[in-house]
C-alpha cells in the first residue's frame, strides 16, 4: 500500500516539478513585481482609481452576461443531448465539441467576418428587410459577448449533459405515473436534480470569462476593456510591469474568491446519489 | 383511505422490440380487489406487460381496460395507477413527506388535505416520525415502505409492484410480503405483483399467471398452480418437481418412456401423450413403488432432500421429514407415491 503510494508520488514528480517551474514560480515573480517598491501603491492605484475599477466592473458584468447566455443556450442543449437517441446525441456532440478543437483565433476572426458592419449577418438581415441599416455588432459589448458565449458554450453543455444523464430514468417514470406533466417533471425532478451541473457549468464559464483575452481584444476592438486586455496593454504599451502584476494579482484573488464561494454552494448537494 | 378499486382486462396484447417478441397475444382478467402475481423468469415478458398496463409501453396490438374503459392510449399520468418500482425510484431530493405528497400536489389537492392524507399513508406503512428524512437516510426496507405509501396515497385504481423486494434480505422480504398482503386486503386494492420468485408468488397471491417467452402459460389459484400445473414449464418453474413423460394406458395408468407402468388417480382415454408430475414431498407411501440407490443426500433442517437413481434409470428427487440419520450415499431405498398424488397433464 505505502510502497504503491510512494511509486505513485514518484510518477507524479515530473508533473509537480513542471508545475512548480512554469506556474508557481512565475506567479511568485509576478506578485514580487507588484510590490517591488516595498509598498502597496500599485494595488491602491488598481483598486482606488475609478478608471480601473470601471474595468473590473466591466469584466464582471461581461462575465455575468456570458454566463447567463451560456446557461440560457447551454442548458436546453445539454438536456436535449442527454435525453435524445444515441445517434442524435453523437451528431449533436460533434457540433458542440468541434469548436473546442478549432483554434480560438480562427473562431474569433470568423466572428469578425460575420458581425462586421458589412458582415454576413448584417447583409442577410438587410436583404431580408428586417433592418434598414447595419446593426452595431462588432467592437462593442454585444460582439464580445457573442464571441465569448460561442467559445464557452461547451463548458456549460458538458456539465449539464452529465447531470441530466445521472438522473435515473425510473425516477422520471415514477413522476409520470404519479400524474406529473412534462413541464412539472422538468420543474420538480430534472431541475432540482441537475442544479449541481448548472452550478458547475456556470462557475467554469464565469471564471474562464474573467480572464478572457483574445476574444474581447479582437471583437472589442480596443473599445471594450476587460481586465486581461488592460493587463496586456500595461505590459506591451506602457511597459508598466508592476502595475500589470498588481492587476493580475487582483484578478487572481477575485477568481479564487469565486471558486471558494462556489465550493460552499456545491458541497451540501454533493452527497446526492 | 377510500378504496375505489377497479377490475382490469388485458386483451390480446402483443409487443415486439425489433425482432424480439416480448408479448404474444396476452389476455388476462383481474377482478376488483384481487392480487394477481405475474410469475416468470427474466425475459419472459412480465415487466413489459406491467409497462403496458402502466402506460410506459404502447402495445402493437390489443387493449387494456380498467372498469370497462379503454386506457390503451392514455399516458401514464392520466391512468391513476400506483406503481412501486424495482429500486423504489424515490425522488432523492425530496423528503419522505414530499415524496408521498407528490401525486396529490400534481392533482391540485388542497394543502390541508394533502397533509392529512400524507400523514395517513405514512402511518399506514408505519413510518410516522420519518416524514422529514431524505430517502438516502432510510434503510432499504424503509425506502420500500415510502415507495408503497407514495403509490397508494392518491387512491389509485390499480397497484402495480415490479419485483419490489428483490433488493431486501430474506427475513425483511418475508416481513414485507406479509405486510403488503395485509395492506392490499385492507384497502381492497386490485394489485398486480411481478416476481421471478415462485415462493413469493405462492405466499402473496390470490392467483398466479405464469409467463414464459411472452405468453401466459397458466392462470390459476396458488394451490391449483402448484398441484395442477398446465404444462412442463409451470410444473418445473413452480416448486421442486419430478416431471416425466409417457403415454396413457387403460385403467388409470400411464406407461412411462422407460417402460414402467404408473398408476394414476383418474382414468384417462388411452394412447395420449402426457406429462406426469410427482412432487418430491409426496413420496410418503402408496401404490407406486420406486427402488434405487441414493446418489445425493442433503440435510435441510426440517427435511432430507434425496436424489434417488432408480433401477430402471429414472431419477427422482425425494423429500422426507428429517427423522433419524441422513441416509448415506449408496443406500438402497424404496419409496412409494399414492396414485392420487400424481398429476397428469
Amino acid at each position: 500500500m505505502s510502497s504503491s503510494r510512494g511509486a505513485g508520488a514518484l510518477a507524479a514528480l515530473p508533473a509537480l516539478v513542471l508545475l512548480l517551474c512554469v506556474f508557481l514560480f512565475p506567479v511568485a515573480r509576478m506578485l514580487g513585481y507588484s510590490v517591488e517598491t516595498g509598498t502597496l501603491d500599485w494595488y491602491a492605484k488598481a483598486l482606488g482609481e475609478g478608471l480601473y475599477l470601471q474595468v473590473f466592473w466591466n469584466t464582471f458584468w461581461i462575465a455575468l452576461l456570458v454566463t447567463f447566455f451560456c446557461l440560457l443556450l447551454g442548458y436546453p442543449l445539454g438536456f436535449l443531448l442527454a435525453t435524445t437517441t444515441p445517434g442524435w446525441a453523437t451528431a449533436g456532440f460533434i457540433f458542440v465539441l468541434l469548436p473546442l478543437w478549432t483554434s480560438i483565433l480562427v473562431r474569433t476572426y470568423a466572428w469578425m467576418v460575420l458581425l462586421g458592419r458589412s458582415g454576413v449577418l448584417n447583409g442577410l438581415l438587410i436583404k431580408a428587410g428586417l433592418i434598414s441599416g447595419p446593426l452595431p455588432l462588432l467592437y462593442n459589448v454585444t460582439g464580445v459577448v457573442i464571441g465569448m458565449v460561442h467559445v464557452l458554450l461547451p463548458y456549460m453543455v458538458l456539465p449539464v449533459y452529465g447531470a441530466v444523464r445521472r438522473v435515473d430514468p425510473a425516477i422520471v417514470a415514477a413522476a409520470e405515473g404519479l400524474g406529473a406533466t412534462s413541464t412539472r417533471i422538468f420543474r420538480r425532478i430534472y431541475l432540482p436534480l441537475t442544479l449541481n451541473g448548472i452550478f458547475a457549468g456556470a462557475v467554469i464559464v464565469f471564471v474562464l470569462s474573467l480572464g478572457f483575452f483574445i476574444t474581447p481584444a479582437l471583437l472589442g476592438g480596443g473599445k471594450v476593456m476587460m481586465i486581461a486586455v488592460l493587463i496586456e496593454q500595461e505590459v506591451h504599451e506602457t511597459l508598466n510591469w508592476p502595475f500589470a502584476s498588481a492587476l493580475a494579482a487582483v484578478l487572481l484573488v477575485a477568481t479564487l474568491a469565486v471558486y471558494a464561494a462556489a465550493q460552499r454552494f456545491v458541497r451540501p448537494q454533493e452527497q446526492q446519489p | 383511505m377510500t378504496p375505489r378499486s377497479a377490475d382490469l382486462r388485458v386483451e390480446g396484447v402483443s409487443k415486439r422490440f425489433g425482432e424480439v417478441v416480448a408479448l404474444e397475444d396476452v389476455s388476462l382478467d383481474i377482478a376488483s380487489g384481487e392480487l394477481l402475481t405475474i410469475l416468470g423468469p427474466s425475459g419472459s415478458g412480465k415487466t413489459t406487460l406491467l409497462k403496458v398496463v402502466a402506460g410506459f409501453e404502447r402495445p402493437d396490438a390489443g387493449s387494456v381496460r380498467v372498469d370497462g374503459a379503454d386506457i390503451t392510449s392514455l399516458p401514464p399520468a392520466r391512468r391513476d395507477i400506483g406503481m412501486v418500482f424495482q429500486n423504489y425510484a424515490l425522488f432523492p431530493h425530496l423528503s419522505v413527506a414530499a415524496n408521498v405528497a407528490f401525486s396529490l400536489e400534481m392533482r391540485g389537492v388542497a394543502r390541508a388535505e394533502i397533509g392529512r392524507r400524507v400523514g395517513e399513508a405514512v402511518a399506514l406503512v408505519e413510518l410516522a416520525g420519518y416524514e422529514q428524512r431524505l430517502p438516502r437516510q432510510l434503510s432499504g426496507g424503509q425506502q420500500q415502505r415510502v415507495a408503497l405509501a407514495r403509490a397508494i396515497v392518491f387512491n389509485p385504481r390499480l397497484l402495480l409492484l415490479d419485483e419490489p423486494f428483490g433488493a431486501l434480505d430474506r427475513k425483511l422480504r418475508e416481513t414485507m410480503q406479509l405486510e403488503v398482503r395485509r395492506l392490499q386486503r385492507r384497502l381492497g386494492l386490485t394489485t398486480i405483483f411481478i416476481t421471478h420468485d415462485q415462493e413469493e408468488a405462492l405466499v402473496l397471491s390470490d392467483r398466479i399467471a405464469v409467463m414464459s417467452r411472452g405468453t401466459i402459460q397458466q392462470v390459476a389459484t396458488t394451490t391449483e398452480t402448484y398441484e395442477h400445473p398446465a404444462n412442463d414449464f409451470v410444473a418445473d418453474f413452480v416448486g421442486e418437481s419430478n416431471v416425466v413423460h409417457g403415454v396413457t394406458a387403460d385403467g388409470g395408468s400411464v406407461v412411462l418412456e422407460g417402460g414402467r407402468h404408473l398408476r394414476v388417480g383418474k382414468s384417462l382415454e388411452a394412447g395420449r401423450k402426457v406429462g406426469v408430475l410427482m412432487r418430491p414431498e409426496r413420496f410418503d407411501g402408496g401404490a407406486n413403488f420406486f427402488s434405487g440407490k441414493v446418489t445425493e443426500a442433503v440435510y435441510l433442517g426440517s427435511a432430507f432432500k434425496l436424489r434417488l437413481a432408480c433401477d430402471d434409470g429414472l431419477e427422482l428427487i425425494v423429500r422426507q421429514p428429517a427423522r433419524g440419520a441422513l441416509p448415506a450415499v449408496g443406500t438402497a431405498m424404496t419409496v412409494g407415491i399414492d396414485p392420487d398424488s400424481i398429476h397428469v397433464f
